[in-house]
């Protein structure tokens, strides 16, 4: 039972440490692509389990230390299946000469470890180990181009700027132990009605919230976003842009709902403020970029924005569309930065909007997907990136939060501008004069990635049901986990109502 | 009036602990910095052991000021770091950071102090976390899945170290 508990995660370290412990033994000279398969299986392999988790019955393993329920399910699930996609856009995408490509995916498939014991922790310890595992491999990856000055600038910016708001979450963990006397979320949830130093629970709600602020990159802790996006290889963009980002969303979840519930009057004003000034600066920010990756790094410092919304809304609706929405945003991102580092290559050297001006005419299908996935990401209709904005939205409405959608409907016309300007663009024309580069031949492996993200995010935006239906049920066992919190959504629900 | 002894203790470390760490980011040479570290280790130790830690007292002044410390200095001096360039720093930094930087300190300040009776009291694991066995129950049973995965993270590091480290061939 213990085991069955952490099985995906059990999985993937078993994967990672062979292809370390196969990789020296392979010949200088051989291709490293077999480590990439190998990773892939690994990767199926662990989603398949985690999709088996379902049918266990829910409850915690490892003396409390971690939950497995239709939450961590739906996140393991969640990332599982665009780390996968993210690994097929790599295998190709990287230079075929590379010896280091067997520590690449090593530690894509650790990070993912880390990620997946992200969303099923429930003792902020291993939440925090989780959390660094997640952060410390994406730093490496992102520095993975060694000979770029950029890309070893971005890892360094990253890790900086990483280590210090893991330094403040960690901090946030020690005042919540001040606080309640323990690490356990449920036994925090329970604790913390009768704490008798209530300023350093909310001190400790303040320094969570910088700390995941950071990794799910929201204003104003957003900074570093552009320039690592712009600096690390685009098949890890794909990866770091998506993956840990849902991972930290659901820590947020977590904490705030199951650990914090009690106190939801102090720190909602704190989300609505997040919210509103992401979705502002990014979309702001995005309009007046040239370069393609930061346009879309801006963008996704919006749609961080978009998904804060969903947590003022305090109820099963606000997590159940908080979690939908960043379903929909890894299909559509990963999708994307898919297509980028194909077109754009592992060295960039198609980067600004213009490079990309008259796509349609050198590759019709990639420029179809990068189509779709732009007007995914502006929230079309039959896409699931519509669906996503609405639920959030509605939530967001539901709880009388008129100020904060009316703000997030005027952001999703000001980004439909500069989505359209790249669409436009693919569509045109090239420019006289300009030469013509080449976009060379889609592998079937790319293929694969750029298929399962496009139809992910269509089937999503066509036929939403399940996925909700299964987002909904975790939000349900999220608030199974304090008493306290199913009190205090009742308390707030009747609220308005009186 | 053994509270106030410990009172008094505490700040005296306290004090030590913080005025050791600023010395390590203001001084120049690396290996000022690396003694001011054991200054902070040391109080530190003394601070846990006046939370009733003896055992985490004992190897924190053991391992960390002890044999991390002594790995620390044999790095920097093999490595033999020549002096740094200076810079005038941004001024961003002089506008935003400082304010900043003394505006969290002093929310934290006031925080503490606003507080200050509460945490005079403060106990580790409501004051059962003692002995060394006490100290492995937690270890090997309640907290046994974070001890183990640390070893993926250290495993994530030393992964990331060599790939980043090795020389590229051409």
């Amino acid at each position: 039972m213990h085991l069955a508990c952490i099985l995906p995660e059990v999985i993937l370290t078993l994967a990672g440490v062979l292809i370390m412990l196969v990789d020296p033994l392979l010949p200088r000279t051989a291709s490293r692509k077999p480590t990439g398969w190998f990773s892939v299986l690994a990767m199926v392999a662990a989603f398949a389990a985690s999709a088996w988790q379902l049918h266990l019955a829910p409850g915690t393993a490892y003396y409390g230390v971690v939950q497995t329920d239709a939450f961590s399910v739906f996140f393991h699930l969640l990332i599982c299946g665009t780390v996968l996609v993210a690994l097929l856009a790599a295998i190709d995408s990287v230079r075929p000469e590379a010896h280091d490509m067997g520590e690449f995916f090593a530690l894509i498939l650790l990070g993912t470890v880390g990620m997946l014991l992200m969303t099923s922790a429930v003792e902020l310890l291993l939440v925090f180990i989780g959390l660094e595992i997640s952060s410390i491999s994406t730093y490496i990856l992102a520095g993975f181009r060694r000979r770029s000055g950029k890309s070893i600038e971005a890892s360094i910016k990253y890790f900086l700027l990483g280590s210090f708001a893991t330094a403040f979450f960690l901090y946030g963990i020690a005042l919540t132990f001040g606080a309640t006397g323990t690490t356990r979320i449920a036994a925090i949830a329970a604790a913390l009605p009768h704490t008798t130093t209530p300023i350093l629970a909310w001190t400790a709600v303040g320094l969570i919230l910088i700390g995941l602020g950071f990794k799910v990159s929201a204003a104003p802790f957003h900074v570093w976003t552009p320039d690592v996006y712009e600096g690390a290889p685009s098949p890890v963009v794909a990866l770091m842009s998506t993956a840990p980002k849902a991972a930290a969303f659901a820590v947020l979840l977590r904490i705030f709902y199951g650990a914090y519930p009690s106190i939801q009057q102090h720190w909602w004003s704190l989300f609505w403020v997040l919210a509103a000034v992401s979705m502002t600066l990014g979309n702001l920010a995005a309009l007046r970029q040239q370069s393609v990756k930061r346009m879309l790094a801006y963008s996704s410092i919006a749609h961080a924005g978009y998904l804060l919304v969903a947590f003022t809304s305090f109820s099963l609706q606000g997590i159940a569309a908080a979690s939908f929405y960043a379903l929909c945003y890894v299909a559509m991102n990963v999708g994307i930065f898919a297509v980028i580092s194909h077109v754009g290559g592992y060295d960039d050297h198609l980067w600004s909007i213009t490079d990309y001006r008259g796509l349609a005419y050198r590759s019709p299908v990639l420029c179809g997907a990068m189509a779709f996935f732009l007007l995914s990401l502006i929230g079309i209709p039959f896409t699931g990136g519509f669906f996503a904005k609405f639920y959030v939205f509605s939530a967001a409405l539901q709880q009388g939060m008129f100020g904060l959608a009316i703000i997030g409907l005027i952001n999703s016309g000001i980004a439909a501008f500069y989505y359209l300007r790249l669409l436009t663009a693919l569509y045109s024309k090239p420019a006289q004069g300009s030469p013509v580069l080449a976009v060379p031949r889609m592998s079937i492996t790319l293929g694969l990635a750029i298929l399962l993200s496009a139809s992910a995010t269509l089937l999503l935006g066509v036929v939403p049901r399940s996925s909700l239906d299964l987002a909904q049920r975790g939000a349900g066992t999220l608030f199974q986990t304090g008493h306290p919190a199913q009190a205090a959504v009742q308390v707030v629900n009747d609220a308005p109502s009186q | 009036m053994a509270f106030d002894m410990y009172l008094v203790i505490f700040l005296i470390f306290g004090a030590l602990c913080i005025a050791g760490a600023l010395n390590l980011l203001l001084q120049r040479h690396p290996i000022n910095s690396a003694l001011s570290l054991i200054v902070v280790m040391t109080s530190l130790a003394v601070l846990y052991l006046l939370l009733g830690a003896e055992f985490l007292a004992a190897a924190q002044v053991i391992v960390y000021s002890g044999a991390i410390m002594v790995l620390f200095t044999f790095v920097i001096m093999l490595l033999n770091a020549g002096e740094e360039e200076r810079t005038r720093g941004s001024r961003a930094a002089y506008l935003v950071g400082f304010p900043g930087v003394a505006a969290l300190l002093g929310l934290l300040t006031y925080i503490f102090l606003s507080v200050r009776m509460p945490l005079g009291n403060a106990q580790l694991g409501g004051g059962t976390l003692v002995t060394t066995s006490d100290l492995s129950r937690v270890l090997f049973r309640d907290l046994l899945l974070p001890f183990e995965v640390t070893s993926i993270l250290i495993l994530v590091a030393i992964l990331g170290a060599v790939a980043l480290a090795r020389k590229e061939e051409s």
